[in-house]
């Protein structure tokens, strides 16, 4: 079984999708003989050719559009924006059109499609390559919403997003894409496109997060065991649609729930979270629902960074106030 | 030193004068001319499809309507253009190209009456619904067309938007794709002069929308969007050019909106009167009904037989869309996804118990 990097297992995804569906195409900025900017789609154009991994022009609001268009007469677009932060051009088209299309024709035109972008921070890029705005995402009806945390996830994950029926967003945890190798099988099994994982059993507290910040919340989970509070840690993986029976079973157990994510705080997903808790949990609760999250500021440049990523030291503090409540 | 980078010329499409008469060189399809009735009969019916929709408006039995009034060639002279495996990706004033290829008057009334199943279309399946956000449609235009290339089929993709659209980022940034691409597309633009109350003098410093093609490195052309006859040759002309791989082609059509924008619209807020009336001497309808009985192939007789069937077509459609029953509640969670995830699935079973309590 191969070890791979999580953006090795999103390439080995990609290359799996081609192979087994000729509809599939592949199209955005640099993803031919550049491979991608991140290298996902490397050695597809030489696999599959320039008719099936598509250079486009610099224009975001196209590239998502052309695949709206393709996916309604039967192609498989998988579409890459070279970071979130270049995604804004292209919410028109995934909030007018891909979300909708099934709806509008009731059922007629559908949209199958994938828009893949690397997301978040961390990784010392420059201005605006270090967004992570996926709640704006996760408010869009008729789409869905799919973050990995691992190469794992991110092969199976993909190949059920490539392969569902209706419009996929799929962040990628760039932070997470090269810093851990995990064996991972080309068999083309997929994962559920709605079952959050149960990461890390636990009694005491519910550490929920996804992405790249499963890594600190993971951690955290470690240095609390380490003051024998055990955490059970979730990783949502996918926003939407939310897996929300694993979350409240989890907090029917513990009683505590800290939801972890390194978008901004106010309308960040930790609030939909919050209010699922408390619609349908609230009386298993013990102790307040705690968020940690980015600030509610401009994501700052690579120099001020990791002040604003929630640390582990920020999850577990936040972890040892909700154990207070007894 | 300077020397000449580039240099283009826009060339200007008619052969129907505003009094009916024709110059020389028609194109082929006009030999016969009773080829040309259907057409006639196709503006014909779209005209009165719009007068009955703004009628029903008026009453409340309609929603807000955007009629196309004196734009009726643009769209019956494009859809006449295309083959029924075309695609047509619409701007929310296009009934006449939808009505030609097959999308019902029912469906037409029943979406502007407000129902999505208005646009489930029985006839042209793969046609795209009107688009609502201007402009938001040229790139599924080159979508579509890039699947219809990628499989090597003789299809191309239609994409129609008004003077407006032009503006926005996406017409630019979508023939500039499909001319990298060389994809099967035609990029039509009813430039009726008025993008709500802004005119087209204010709408863009360009001489023409359609060297905006230029830029994109595609060829851009103006058609007198009031002569049916051009519509359809050029829209034919860029077809046979995207068929043969040779790429996308942009045709502003120019034509007049006599009308409001749309039935919320009050037009003589911004416009004057007289201007319009003006308009009314280049209209298509009357156009090529002269040039008709000009050349013997209709008459008074025929006129008013035709003004009958499309009214009594229209009664019939209006009759078996006010028999519509709405949706039930379960329709507006049914479609949104392919299998109803659990959460959409919980809100509508709450929402079928609530008002069934």
């Amino acid at each position: 079984m191969p070890e791979v990097t999580l953006v090795e297992a999103v390439r080995m995804a990609l290359d799996h999708a081609m192979e087994e569906d000729e509809r599939v195409v592949i199209l955005g900025e640099d993803v031919g003989l550049d491979g991608g900017v991140f290298r996902a789609t490397d050695g597809l154009i030489q696999r599959y050719g320039s008719d099936r991994v598509l250079d486009t022009p610099l224009s975001e609001a196209v590239i998502a559009g052309v695949a709206v268009g393709a996916a309604t007469q039967d192609l498989r677009p998988v579409a890459e924006i070279q970071f979130m932060g270049f995604l804004y051009p292209a919410i028109d088209q995934i909030v007018n059109h891909a979300g909708r299309l099934r709806t509008r024709t009731r059922g007629r035109l559908t949209c199958p499609m994938v828009l893949r972008a690397p997301y978040g921070g961390g990784i010392h890029a420059p201005e605006h390559h270090s967004e992570s705005v996926e709640a704006m995402l996760t408010h869009i009806p008729g789409i869905r919403v799919v973050i990995p945390s691992s190469p794992a996830k991110a092969y199976g994950l993909l190949l059920a997003s490539i392969r569902n029926p209706d419009p996929v967003v799929f962040l990628e945890p760039k932070r997470l894409y090269r810093t851990g190798k995990q064996q991972v099988e080309d068999d083309g099994a997929a994962l559920p496109l709605d079952r959050a994982f149960v990461e890390r059993e636990g009694s005491d507290l519910t550490l929920i997060s996804w992405g790249a910040m499963m890594k600190e919340t993971l951690a955290a989970a470690d240095a609390l065991a380490q003051d024998d509070v055990q955490a059970e840690v979730l990783d949502l993986a996918t926003l939407k649609p939310l897996d929300q029976a694993t979350i409240l079973a989890s907090v029917e157990k513990t009683g505590r729930a800290v939801i972890v994510h390194e978008a901004a705080l106010t309308g960040g997903y930790g609030g939909e979270i919050a209010a699922r808790i408390a619609e349908h949990g609230l009386l298993s609760l013990v102790a307040p629902v705690k968020r940690v999250a980015g600030y509610d500021t401009v994501m700052p440049l690579p120099k001020l960074e990791h002040h604003y990523l929630p640390s582990v030291g920020r999850i577990v503090r936040a972890a040892r106030q909700a154990m207070e409540y007894a | 030193m300077k020397t000449k980078a580039f240099t283009a010329d826009i060339s200007h499409f008619r052969y129907l004068a505003n009094d009916g008469t024709a110059g020389t060189g028609l194109p082929a399809f006009t030999a016969e001319p009773a080829a040309l009735i259907p057409l006639y009969k196709a503006m014909v019916l779209t005209r009165v499809v719009d007068e009955r929709a703004v009628a029903m408006q008026r009453t409340g039995r309609l929603g807000t309507y955007a009629s196309a009034l004196g734009q009726e060639a643009v769209g019956v002279g494009t859809a006449s253009a295309m083959r029924a495996d075309d695609v047509l990706v619409p701007g929310f004033r296009d009934q006449g190209a939808q009505v030609w290829r097959g999308v019902s008057i029912v469906e037409h009334l029943s979406y502007w009456g407000g129902s999505e199943r208005g646009s489930d279309y029985a006839g042209p399946r793969q046609d795209l619904p009107v688009s609502i956000p201007v402009g938001t449609n040229f790139p599924h235009a080159a979508g579509a067309a890039l699947a219809f290339k990628r499989r090597g089929e003789d299809r191309a993709a239609v994409v129609m938007a008004g003077d407006g659209a032009t503006s926005k980022g996406d017409f630019y940034e979508s023939m500039n794709i499909a001319g990298v691409w060389k994809l099967p597309v035609v990029f039509v633009i009813n430039n009726n002069q008025w993008a709500i109350s802004v005119p087209r003098a204010e709408q863009t410093a360009a001489e023409t929308l359609a060297q905006k093609a230029i830029a994109a490195g595609i060829p851009g052309e103006q058609v007198d969007g009031n002569d049916v006859i051009a519509v359809r040759d050029r829209v034919e002309a860029a077809l046979v050019r995207a068929r043969a791989g040779e790429g996308p082609t942009l045709i502003e059509a120019i034509t007049y909106r006599l009308g409001d924008h749309t039935t919320a619209d009050d037009a003589s807020r911004y416009r004057e009167d007289d201007a319009v009336r003006a308009h009314w001497k280049e209209e298509p309808l009357a156009r090529l009904r002269t040039y008709l009985a000009a050349q013997k192939v209709w008459d008074k007789a025929k006129e008013e037989k035709l003004l009958a069937d499309c009214r009594a077509r229209v009664d019939a459609a209006v009759e078996e869309f006010e028999a519509l029953e709405p949706e039930p509640l379960a329709a507006v969670f049914d479609h949104t996804y392919a299998e109803l995830p659990a959460d959409v699935a919980a809100q509508r079973a709450a929402a079928l118990a609530e008002a069934e309590a």
